[in-house]
């Protein structure tokens, strides 16, 4: 069903850093309502692929689809324009940290979407409601625990209406108690059908999110596919997701 | 009940004071625009402009402000540029507050954490957006300690002002401490007269601090 109708097409992809090659030919498709998850080890480039993705980072060479449109990233219009419809959640949550929670979520529907004040503070509520925040959006960002940092930056990009989240670790910086805040939400946006590209450790997220897996070492794809033909003994997704459950102590389940 | 002399003397400091508040005012608001400009173009602009604004800042700074009084006084009739004391006073100020506010003002923006700007530039902000709504907000409450120190430091180098003929409140007092030879009281008075006026920049500094603050903002 996914493969007829992509919403977001990249390829080829590629990346160097000071004469390092660090992406070497990435593609992802993505089909309305796919959750593809991003696998491997340190320092593989699933970061700097997220980045790409949405032009944070400048590939160095790469084409990219937009609901089958090609987008020309070398226009700033077109780029910025694109962006607002590709979210991005990131590790450290990169909130403005001037703004209360309220003014994180309003500030980009009404400079980037032109929204009146009323209009984007209502938006915004609905949105920080949604993560369960609405008695914290006078609070600024240091007043906030990790995982009421990263709920309202994940209300910030869905009130863009963005079609489709990048996520790239949204759990890794926070404490061990507060991650299953944050994973509710993320479950929740699937549940409601959100298209998301998602870089994880979570292996109860690989596991039980994932309509894909691409498992990234070294600058390429290795290993793609279904976790229920990746998550079988013998593949280099398997070793990696033993290895994260004996550090967490989680256990197979 | 008071002396004749000090009648005099606070009379002439008075005349002085509203002169020195002509000169300190509008060059502490012209500094510190300067040094806004002049501090984004060092931190953001084209190679063309910063390289243009490096120069401005290190000659400002790198020369002694007496000397750029005279030459904006004494030296620019040369090429036909006549300034009256006052003007060529309020220039130099300005030149040489706001090469250091661009220092202050460069550093807090550059100072600023790469994932604010990624953050705005992911929901689609332009870089001018984003730095402008983002960077430049935060930057102002880091650079404000600084600015607000070199707004002091210009109110005590406005007499200088005086050697450019401008009869300021150093000036004042200064021509009156000649003419009856009693220096210690005379400057003592004058030195009291700079107390008050430091004191309510830093008053008013101190309020617009308070204004702008941000629970936990700048901490980490
Ligand atoms: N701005 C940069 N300049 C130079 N090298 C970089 C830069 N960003 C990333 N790299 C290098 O690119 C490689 C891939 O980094 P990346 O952050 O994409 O990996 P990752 O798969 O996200 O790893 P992790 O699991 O640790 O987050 C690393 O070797 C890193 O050192
Ligand atoms: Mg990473």
């Amino acid at each position: 069903m996914t493969r007829q109708n992509p919403i977001l097409r990249v390829e080829n992809i590629t990346k160097s850093f000071g004469g390092e090659p660090i992406l070497k030919g990435v593609n992802l498709s993505l089909g309305k309502g796919e959750i593809k998850i991003l696998i491997g080890p340190s320092g593989g480039g699933k970061s700097t692929f997220l980045q790409c993705m949405n032009c944070l980072i400048s590939p160095d060479s790469g084409k990219y689809w937009l609901e089958e449109k090609p987008v020309d990233i070398t226009s700033k219009k077109v780029l910025y324009h694109y962006r607002q419809q590709v979210g991005m959640i990131f590790q450290d949550f990169n909130l403005f940290d001037h703004l209360t929670a309220l003014d994180n979520v309003t500030l980009a529907l009404r400079k980037v979407k032109g929204m009146d004040k009323k209009a984007a503070a209502r938006r915004a509520m609905t949105e920080l409601s949604q993560v369960g925040l609405e008695d914290k959006i006078r609070l600024y960002p240091a007043e906030l625990s990790g995982g009421q940092k990263q709920r309202v930056a994940i209300a910030r990009a869905l009130a863009m209406d963005p079609k489709v989240l990048l996520l790239d670790e949204p759990t890794s910086a926070l404490d061990p108690d507060l991650t299953g805040e944050v994973i509710d939400v993320i479950r929740n946006l699937a549940k409601k059908g959100m298209t998301m590209v998602m870089a994880t450790h979570q292996i109860s997220l690989i596991r039980t999110l994932a309509d894909e897996i691409l498992f990234m070492e070294a600058g390429f794809v290795v290993e793609q596919g279904s976790p229920k033909a990746l998550l079988v003994p013998g593949t280099r997704s398997q070793g990696f997701c033993d290895k994260l459950n004996s550090l967490s102590g989680e256990g197979p389940e | 009940m008071i002396s004749p002399f000090f009648q005099e003397l606070l009379e002439a400091l008075n005349r002085g004071l509203i002169m020195s508040m002509a000169l300190i005012l509008p060059s502490a608001a012209g500094g510190v625009l300067v040094g806004i400009m002049a501090g984004c173009l060092r931190a953001f602009g084209d190679t063309f402009f910063r390289k243009i604004c490096d120069t401005y800042a290190a000659i400002f700074r790198g020369t002694p402000l007496v000397v750029q009084l005279f030459i904006l006084y004494f030296g620019l009739p040369n090429i036909g540029i006549y300034l009256t004391p006052y003007a060529a006073a309020v220039t130099g100020f300005i030149l040489c507050s706001g090469a250091y506010q661009s220092e202050y003002v460069r550093g807090a923006l550059l100072a600023i954490k790469r994932n604010q700007y990624l953050g705005a530039q992911a929901l689609g902000l332009t870089k001018f957006q984003s730095i402008f709504w983002i960077i430049v907000p935060q930057a102002m409450r880091k650079a404000l300690p600084g600015c607000g120190n070199e707004v002091i430091y210009l109110i005590k180098y406005s007499s200088l002002a005086y050697i450019v003929t401008f009869m300021e409140l150093t000036g004042e007092g200064k021509t009156l401490a000649t003419e009856y030879f009693r220096f210690t009281e005379v400057f003592a008075v004058i030195g009291l007269y700079y107390l008050a006026l430091v004191s309510m920049a830093i008053f008013v500094l101190k309020k617009i601090e308070k204004t702008l603050h941000i629970p936990g903002f700048g901490k980490g």
